[in-house]
């Protein structure tokens, strides 16, 4: 099995906290859990289409971090971010609706499983791009700095992540720059079906951003109180000291990569043996063993996930689907610039197509479209109009009027525009 | 009124525009203490400091995007791409995030960011820096397209970009920086965007040129005019997403006959779009089939004779202009 070095002491030697933060964390933790297992099930049901990445496993990394965000923090996360929308407040019942393509879901079914958004919760969003969402973090980072706020920004993105451009490139802004950004790589030990020896040749990730200014330290994303000590600490340094840093969180996932994974990457023994140290039965039953929790509440905790997850389900259900008028809404803000979609999109109600479209496909204009000569000057087609003879026209011309394009010597202020230096443009 | 050149009219339009609002910020490659590669940041670092004038790593991907999450934060950036052929490397950003994001998030994201750019040929850049990008911008739903040829239309399209919260990519032409104009001193000039300027009045030939090739298209209604007695009407649409297509119907139906002039490639080109819109919507106000002046279908060569060849000239809308007439009466 693939195991990680961590920075982090045993989760037994860390001190609980107090009571009502244990239950809210197991809570979120388990109706993220609950989540996720009826997510699949609707999948499967083709309730929800498209892509479906599920983070069950994750859960203590999700909530070990947001839990000790402030209100008004940022955060931004991937394409498997139904749990960290919850995990900040967000109602299932809208997440499960967006899952729906649904009227109610979190973007009225404009985004999907993978573009789950919540302003009001601070939740900036699940993106599909891998790696797309780093830059942005560091834009609200900036935000954040130029108005002189203390908000910080937690910028959540995958081991596979780390190998595109916008890493390199954001951690060198974000070092440069200073800017309030934790840095969260949620290493589930695969990008895809790819383990991050074949994927990554530096496979301690939380150094991989050394070079470029920013400082990483290991985590167990296994453990939710690890997480928080880690990510409180790093919070800290983002808001006081102003500086990014990075956290590797190990997790593991324990869906496939997608709904569509039949996972043979890995072994059952595997998925096995990290499903023994799940994250949410440890917590429990360190709860339990400590006194913090019953077997009553932790069954109670039980029932009432799941009475929201199947309340989430019902409102998906019945939420209506968009209506077909509301196509392009909001695509636009619309205001001084744009009066209206329709004033963007210029197409013609009804489409006048002609009917002798084919016959003159078959001519000349067919030949110059095939090979990129649409150029000034070639003789004209057939006329529009069937019976209407058109002026006969000589073919031979369309290249012969061309010319050799002799330098313009009237151009407007020829040269005064160019670049100024010899390396003035690039 | 003065006379400005268009770079000093894009940095009056940043300027004025910074002074106005504290959100809003510029940065780009060597747009500070370098004063931009092509001079049209001159001067704002001085005035306005290192916060607000920001240079930036060799990034693109990662400076549009910090662009984009700023303005979801509540900036409201300009960001200065040194070449449209260097917004490839951030088309990432610019496509599956600046323009889809207020869309895919429903409205409660906005992202007002202005993404300039120089493009086009005529300095011997080579196939790496010369190239207009025009027609691939102007397809993405979500962004605007500005795309001006005087140093008045740069100034007002560029104030009008910066306070508009809709994403807006403002190409430039390289060639038309040092181009001269009468500029209003009026700090509130701001234009429209979808509001074609017609710059010549003709009852022959439509013919709509953008960027340097409305500077081109006026030299060849000139020689229409008097070496073959014909009267083009030219138009400017200065903003191609949204596009002014009743002004170009409008003059379509008086003229009947169109050439559109663009430096980008023929295919789906801007004349290609153009020339789709206007037949469905003309046809039958068309006398001839429109005709299409673009740049050849190859890279931008270097050498200044190949690549004079591959950049339309007056003569080729002449003869564009004049295979709409042939045979009229």
């Amino acid at each position: 099995m693939k195991t990680a070095t961590k920075d982090g002491a045993a989760s037994g030697a860390r001190p609980l906290p107090d009571r009502d933060t244990c239950l809210e964390l197991l809570e979120t933790m388990a109706l993220i859990r609950r989540f996720e297992e009826e997510a699949g099930r609707q999948y499967q049901r083709a309730k929800a289409g498209g892509f479906l990445h599920l983070a069950s496993g994750e859960e203590a990394t999700i909530v070990g971090t947001t839990s000790v965000m402030r209100p008004e923090d940022y955060l931004i996360g991937t394409y498997r971010t139904h749990g960290h929308a919850i995990a900040r407040g967000t109602d299932p019942k809208n997440v499960m609706a967006e899952l729906f393509g649904r009227e109610d879901g979190t973007s009225r079914g404009r985004g999907g499983s993978m573009h789950i958004f919540d302003r009001e919760r601070r939740f900036m969003g699940g993106y599909g791009i891998v790696g797309g969402n780093l830059p942005l973090a560091a834009g609200l980072g900036l935000s954040c700095d130029y108005t002189d706020s203390d908000e910080v920004t937690v910028c959540m993105f995958g081991d596979g992540a780390s190998n595109t451009g916008n890493f390199g490139e954001t951690m060198n802004l974000a070092a440069l720059w200073s800017l309030p950004v934790v840095f969260i790589l949620e290493n589930n030990l695969y990008g895809m079906g790819t383990a991050v020896e074949r994927h990554s040749a530096v496979t301690d990730f939380s150094k991989k951003a050394e070079g470029l200014g920013v400082p990483g330290v290991r985590a167990d994303g296994m453990d939710v109180l690890a997480m928080r000590e880690t990510v409180t600490e790093h919070l800290r340094i983002a808001r006081e000291d102003r500086k990014p840093t990075l956290v590797e969180a190990f997790t593991y996932r324990y869906r496939g990569h997608s709904a569509a994974d039949p996972e043979v990457y890995r072994t059952k023994e595997e998925v096995e043996e990290w499903r023994r140290k799940d994250p949410i039965e440890a917590f429990a039953d360190r709860l339990e063993a400590e006194g913090v929790l019953t077997n009553g509440e932790r069954e109670a905790i039980r029932e009432r996930v799941d009475t929201q997850v199947r309340e989430a389900v019902e409102f998906a259900d019945a939420s209506p689907e968009p209506s077909l008028d509301s196509l392009y809404d909001n695509l636009y803000v619309v205001g001084d610039q744009v009066p209206g979609w329709y004033a963007v999109d210029e197409r013609a109600p009804q489409p006048f197509r002609g009917e002798h479209e084919r016959e003159r496909l078959e001519g000349e204009a067919k030949k110059l479209a095939e090979a990129g000569a649409a150029y000034a000057g070639q003789a004209a087609q057939t006329g529009h109009r069937e019976g209407e003879e058109a002026a006969a026209r000589d073919e031979d011309a369309a290249f012969d009027e061309r010319g050799e394009g002799e330098p313009d010597e009237d151009a407007p202020d020829p040269g005064a525009g160019g670049p100024e230096s010899e390396d003035g443009a690039g | 009124m003065s006379v400005l050149r268009m770079r000093e009219a894009l940095r009056d339009a940043m300027a004025e525009e910074m002074r106005r609002d504290e959100s809003v910020y510029v940065m780009g490659e060597d747009v500070g203490v370098f004063q931009g590669a092509f001079k049209v940041t001159e001067g704002l670092l001085d005035e306005f400091g290192e916060k607000r004038v920001r240079d930036t790593p060799i990034s693109e991907n990662t400076i549009v995007g910090v662009g984009v999450g700023s303005a979801m934060g509540g900036l409201r950036p300009i960001v200065e791409l040194m070449t449209v052929n260097f917004s490839l490397l951030a088309f990432d950003q610019i496509i599956n995030h600046a323009a889809a994001i207020p869309y895919m998030f429903n409205g409660h994201a906005r992202v007002p960011i202005v993404i300039r750019m120089p493009g086009g040929g005529g300095h011997q850049l080579g196939p790496t820096h010369s190239h207009s990008f025009e027609a691939m911008f102007l397809q993405i739903p979500g962004l605007l397209v500005a795309c001006p040829s005087t140093p008045a239309d740069g100034k007002g399209l560029l104030k009008a970009s910066i306070r508009d919260d809709n994403p807006v990519i403002f190409i430039e032409h390289e060639t038309l920086y040092g181009a001269r104009g009468d500029v209003a001193d009026d700090g509130d000039q701001i234009l429209k965007f979808g509001e074609a300027a017609i710059r010549r009045e003709g009852t022959d030939v439509t013919i709509i040129g953008i960027l340097r090739m409305a500077h081109i298209a006026e030299q060849a209604a000139k020689t229409l005019a008097h070496e073959h007695g014909v009267e083009a009407e030219l138009i400017d649409p200065r903003t191609l997403r949204p596009l002014d297509l009743d002004t170009i119907l409008e003059s379509v139906r008086k003229t009947n006959r169109l050439v559109v002039v663009e430096e980008g490639w023929p295919h789906g080109g801007v004349g290609a779009n153009i020339a789709a819109l206007v037949q469905e919507q003309a046809f039958d106000h068309l006398d001839a089939p429109i005709q299409r002046v673009t740049g050849a279908d190859v890279p931008m060569p270097y050498s200044k004779r190949l690549e004079q060849s591959a950049i339309p000239h007056a003569e080729h809308i002449v003869s564009a202009a004049l295979a709409t007439t042939e045979g009229a009466t």
